[in-house]
């Protein structure tokens, strides 16, 4: 084979390569990706099995129940709040008040998380943008 | 207190200007610049070698048979053979 | 002292814009004086730099709360030792850290190829000046570390507890210098394109600092990795979480590229692919600062502050544009000079390794911008989590440690079947040994992890086969004693052997994450003091609650009892400590448990297996008392207020509320750090330089006898 067309060739091979895989990451990526909603979304029209990252603030007054987290989260600018059974790493900063997300599915009237997918954003007073608000 | 942070503003302006203006004032042009070509040719030469030593390495710790690192070897030194002259030739 | 900081940083942006002048007449005209004066701008830059640096950490030692970030990050309260680190845990102090560090490497590089490189070098000033002047810029007009208030408040709000840990201290200046590092081989690799020198010479002059960036980045990723297993109370030491994927993208790109510049070095191919994986290295090093920075992505680490994202895109559009267009309109001086003789050959699988790490990068770009891509086509912002990193990860790194493992035996050029047997057969035994013992000892419900195992057995065999056959050859020729022909060998091949013992200490450290993430046994448990839970095989019990008072600091902790089988094992004492919020609205005692909250792991390392244990106490079962407390005491004198303190925490101690503990037994963790250390000991013996006269006696033996040959 004269070198010009191996070399097409193995560019083209190498294309399709880096296709495939970008076509595999692109596919697996959105199937397997979770929405960031805010709980007035998520009460509105959660879907039952389907996994959404909820993003809110947590409202006072959880509690445990075993090694069970039980908490609301309200939407950041406003009052709609929906009720997460959480258990796993509860992250230091968990606080009333504070900034979290967590990967939650639907069962029944509440939404359960996954387990160690609850992530608190910095206190307020680390954080520029909050500060203003 | 202001005044001594505007003193120390004004030492370092001072330094400053004194290390980034030395090669203006001095006047002369920089020491004579030498070819171009020989800084790439010694990268080659260095590069050469290294490979040189990497193939007997490789020979001695059994990666290489006889015949191959012997052709291999050839093949190298006379690049290396090849650097040197250009290197000689660069310098004048 | 603020306006002397302040002055610095106007300065230090003249500079850096007269350098980028006074660089690029000079490299145009030829006239090697402004080139320079250019270069003495960088050393000048570094100088006003350290100055600036020194007056912002000179105010956090003396807590000069007329600063504001010495306000906001500080306090009087802060140990000593952590008031000198807190400069760096805000955005602007981080920010100056980051322009400073990059001044010091870019003059030690400048001053070490001040006779070299002479056409790249102007350009590659200008480049590094350039990117002095976007972060000088960026301090003196967003992000202002000399910003004062007046009156100075009385008191700072302190450093974040969770930043008061020792690897907090090194980390970031660690990933600072390896992200300011990367824009070193960046720059002359771009100062190369645009001066069309496209030989070997900007390789060699910045070989050293890729190497010392790579180094830098990896040990500054490991300290947040432990500090995150330590200190972070969850147990894990990577989550995938945007900001760490930051940090590795240009570790990956830049270790494919010390691999394929070996390459070019030796056969002059791939000059294509290289300056496109340096300047590549050099944008995610941006990148990696900007994503930090900007708090564009949910992290845990967002700063959000949202000030910096725009000049931060422009810059990373510019560089983009920048380096794509220099390789597309010099892509005729980038042609190659040799081919590949043959696909059993070390500059096959180098080739291969780059392939596999540059997938690696990619994955971890698309998942981490995933939010952002997903936004941009859909219009709903979604993200992926570890479970699909992993998919792809976990193959791509079996590859990669596999390619480890052939790298340092098969030889450069082309190799033949009868020697690929010879160097095979002993590394090959190895893993099948170990997939035997594996499949016995019933690992094989982890296929993956089995595989890994295998597979680091074939890495440490390979090289451990390297290590014996040069030894030998060289007693052979030298006739040394094992141990002394051993240490001259490496001496002589620093390179190499360095190489081969960062490939041993990833394997090990690839066995250590397999092991753990595979194996690991952890359960939360809710118990009180007397209750025990037993997490694979171990019995755990809570024997009784404590509490302690240090500083502005309240622990409450537990005493565990560990033990296996009736024998005792060990006593653990996980505590978490509270540090008083610093809001004003919140009572004088409900605020010490309303700030924020950092967790003391019970740790017992082991080479078999570490027993990790953090407790959560309940102290929503403190809050009537805080709020009576609260209620009664309101306007009381601090002391009494600090008795009070006293008082509830004794009262935990002696009616603890049941407590939440996460409790991990988790195997061969501690062979991360060791093979971590492995690394970092290969990396060393890189980097080290060689003795001048060994490399001046080896060279001029060559030249005689390359001489002799020429006669």
């Amino acid at each position: 084979m004269d070198p010009r067309r191996k070399r097409t060739l193995r560019l083209v091979t190498a294309l399709t390569a880096a296709f495939l895989l970008a076509g595999a990451l692109a596919y697996t990526s959105f199937s397997a990706s979770s929405e960031a909603t805010e709980p007035s979304k998520l009460a509105r029209d959660a879907k039952p099995g389907r996994s959404y990252q909820l993003t809110g603030k947590v409202v006072a007054g959880y509690r445990h129940e075993g090694s069970t987290l039980v908490f609301r989260v309200r939407d950041r600018d406003g009052t709609a709040s929906v009720p997460v059974r959480y258990s796993g790493a509860v992250p230091d900063p968990f606080r009333a008040g504070r900034e979290v997300i967590v990967d939650v599915r639907k069962r029944g009237a509440v939404f359960v998380g996954e387990k160690d997918s609850l992530v608190t954003k910095c206190p307020s007073k680390f954080s520029k943008s909050e500060q203003r608000s | 207190m202001d005044l001594v942070q505007f003193l120390l503003v004004l030492v370092v302006l001072a330094a400053v200007v004194a290390v980034v203006s030395a090669p203006l004032r001095s006047g002369r042009a920089a020491e004579a610049a030498p070819d171009e070509d020989l800084g790439a040719l010694e990268a080659a030469k260095e590069a050469k070698y290294r490979e040189i030593r990497d193939a007997e390495l490789d020979h001695r710790t059994g990666k290489l048979s006889e015949a191959d690192w012997r052709a291999l070897d050839a093949r190298l030194r006379a690049d290396a053979v090849e650097i040197l002259r250009r290197l000689d030739e660069a310098r004048g | 002292m603020a306006t002397l900081g302040r002055a610095c940083l106007i300065l230090a942006l003249a500079i850096c814009l007269y350098g980028i002048v006074a660089s690029v007449y000079g490299a145009r005209t030829g006239r090697r004086e402004w080139v320079a004066s250019g270069r003495r701008s960088v050393y000048a830059l570094a100088g006003v730099l350290t100055v600036a640096f020194a007056v912002l950490e000179a105010a956090f030692l003396r807590s000069d709360f007329a600063f504001d970030v010495v306000a906001s990050h500080s306090s009087t309260t802060t140990p000593n030792f952590y008031k000198a680190t807190a400069a760096w845990s805000s955005q602007e102090g981080s920010l100056l850290l980051w322009v400073w560090l990059l001044s010091l490497w870019s003059s030690l590089v400048l001053f070490a190829v001040r006779r070299r490189a002479r056409q790249v070098q102007p350009w590659a000033t200008a480049i590094l000046l350039a990117f002095g002047a976007f972060f000088a810029g960026l301090t003196l007009f967003l992000a202002d570390p000399f910003a004062v208030s007046s009156p100075a408040p009385l008191e700072g709000s302190g450093l974040n507890p969770l930043l008061r840990h020792p690897s907090m201290m090194v980390h970031p200046p660690m990933l600072y210098s390896g992200y300011t590092l990367f824009t070193i081989p960046f720059a002359f690799a771009a100062g190369a394109l645009i001066a069309r020198r496209l030989d070997a010479e900007w390789i060699a002059v910045t070989r050293r600092f890729s190497l010392a960036a790579w180094f830098c980045l990896g040990v500054g990723i490991l300290l947040g990795a432990r500090w995150s297993y330590v200190e972070l109370g969850w147990g894990g030491y990577w989550g995938w979480d945007p900001v760490e994927n930051a940090s590795l993208l240009p570790w990956l790109t830049g270790t494919a590229f010390l691999h394929s510049v070996m390459i070019q070095e030796k056969r002059g191919m791939l000059k294509v692919w290289n300056v496109s994986l340096v300047l590549a290295t050099g944008i995610l090093a941006i990148l990696g600062t900007f994503l930090v920075r900007s708090g564009i992505l949910d992290s845990i680490h967002a700063f959000g502050a949202s000030t910096l994202g725009r000049p931060f895109l422009v810059l990373i559009a510019l560089l983009v544009a920048g380096s794509i267009g220099l390789v597309v309109s010099r892509r005729r001086e980038l042609r190659s000079e040799h081919r590949l003789d043959s696909l059993m050959s070390r500059e096959a699988v180098f080739l291969l390794n780059n392939l596999v790490l540059v997938g690696l990068a990619f994955v971890v770009f698309w998942g981490t911008f995933f939010p952002l891509i997903s936004e941009a086509l859909t219009g709903t912002k979604a993200s992926v989590g570890p479970p699909w990193f992993d998919r792809y990860t976990v193959p791509l790194a079996l590859v990669l440690v596999l390619l480890a493992g052939i790298g340092p035996v098969i030889a450069w050029r082309a190799a033949s079947p009868a020697h690929l047997w010879r160097q095979f057969r002993l590394p090959l035994a190895a893993p099948l040994v170990v997939v035997g013992a594996g499949l016995a000892g019933g690992l094989g419900e982890h296929p993956a992890a089995l595989v890994m195992f295998a597979l680091a057995a074939f890495v440490l065999a390979a090289v451990g086969q390297e290590f014996w056959r040069g030894t030998l050859a060289r007693r052979a020729m030298t006739r040394e004693p094992v141990p002394v022909a051993l240490l001259s060998l490496v001496r002589r091949n620093r390179r190499r052997y360095g190489g081969y013992l960062v490939h041993a200490g990833m394997a090990v450290l690839f066995v250590g994450v397999a092991a753990s993430s595979a194996f690991q046994a952890n359960r939360d448990v809710r118990m009180r003091p007397g209750q025990s839970a037993r997490v694979n095989g171990y019995d755990v019990r809570y024997v009784r609650a404590t509490t302690g008072l240090a500083g502005e600091k309240i622990s409450l902790g537990a005493v565990l009892d560990v033990s296996r089988g009736g024998r005792h094992v060990t006593t653990l004492r996980p505590t978490r400590g509270y540090y008083p919020s610093t809001d004003p609205s919140l009572g004088p005692v409900a605020r010490y448990f309303d700030g924020q909250a950092t967790s003391e792991v019970g740790l017992r390392a082991g080479l078999r297996r570490d027993l990790w244990m953090a407790v959560e106490p309940d102290v929503q079962a403190l809050e009537p008392f805080v709020r009576d407390a609260d209620r009664r005491f309101g306007r009381a004198p601090p002391q009494l207020q600090g008795l009070l303190i006293a008082a509830i925490a004794e009262r935990y101690r002696r009616h603890p509320a049941p407590a939440t503990f996460r409790i991990i037994v988790s195997p061969l963790v501690s062979w991360i750090w060791l093979g971590a250390l492995i690394v970092v000991l290969g990396a060393l013996v890189a980097l080290w330089p060689a003795p001048a006269a060994v490399r001046r006696r080896a060279t001029s033996a060559y030249a005689r006898r390359v001489a002799r040959e020429v006669a």
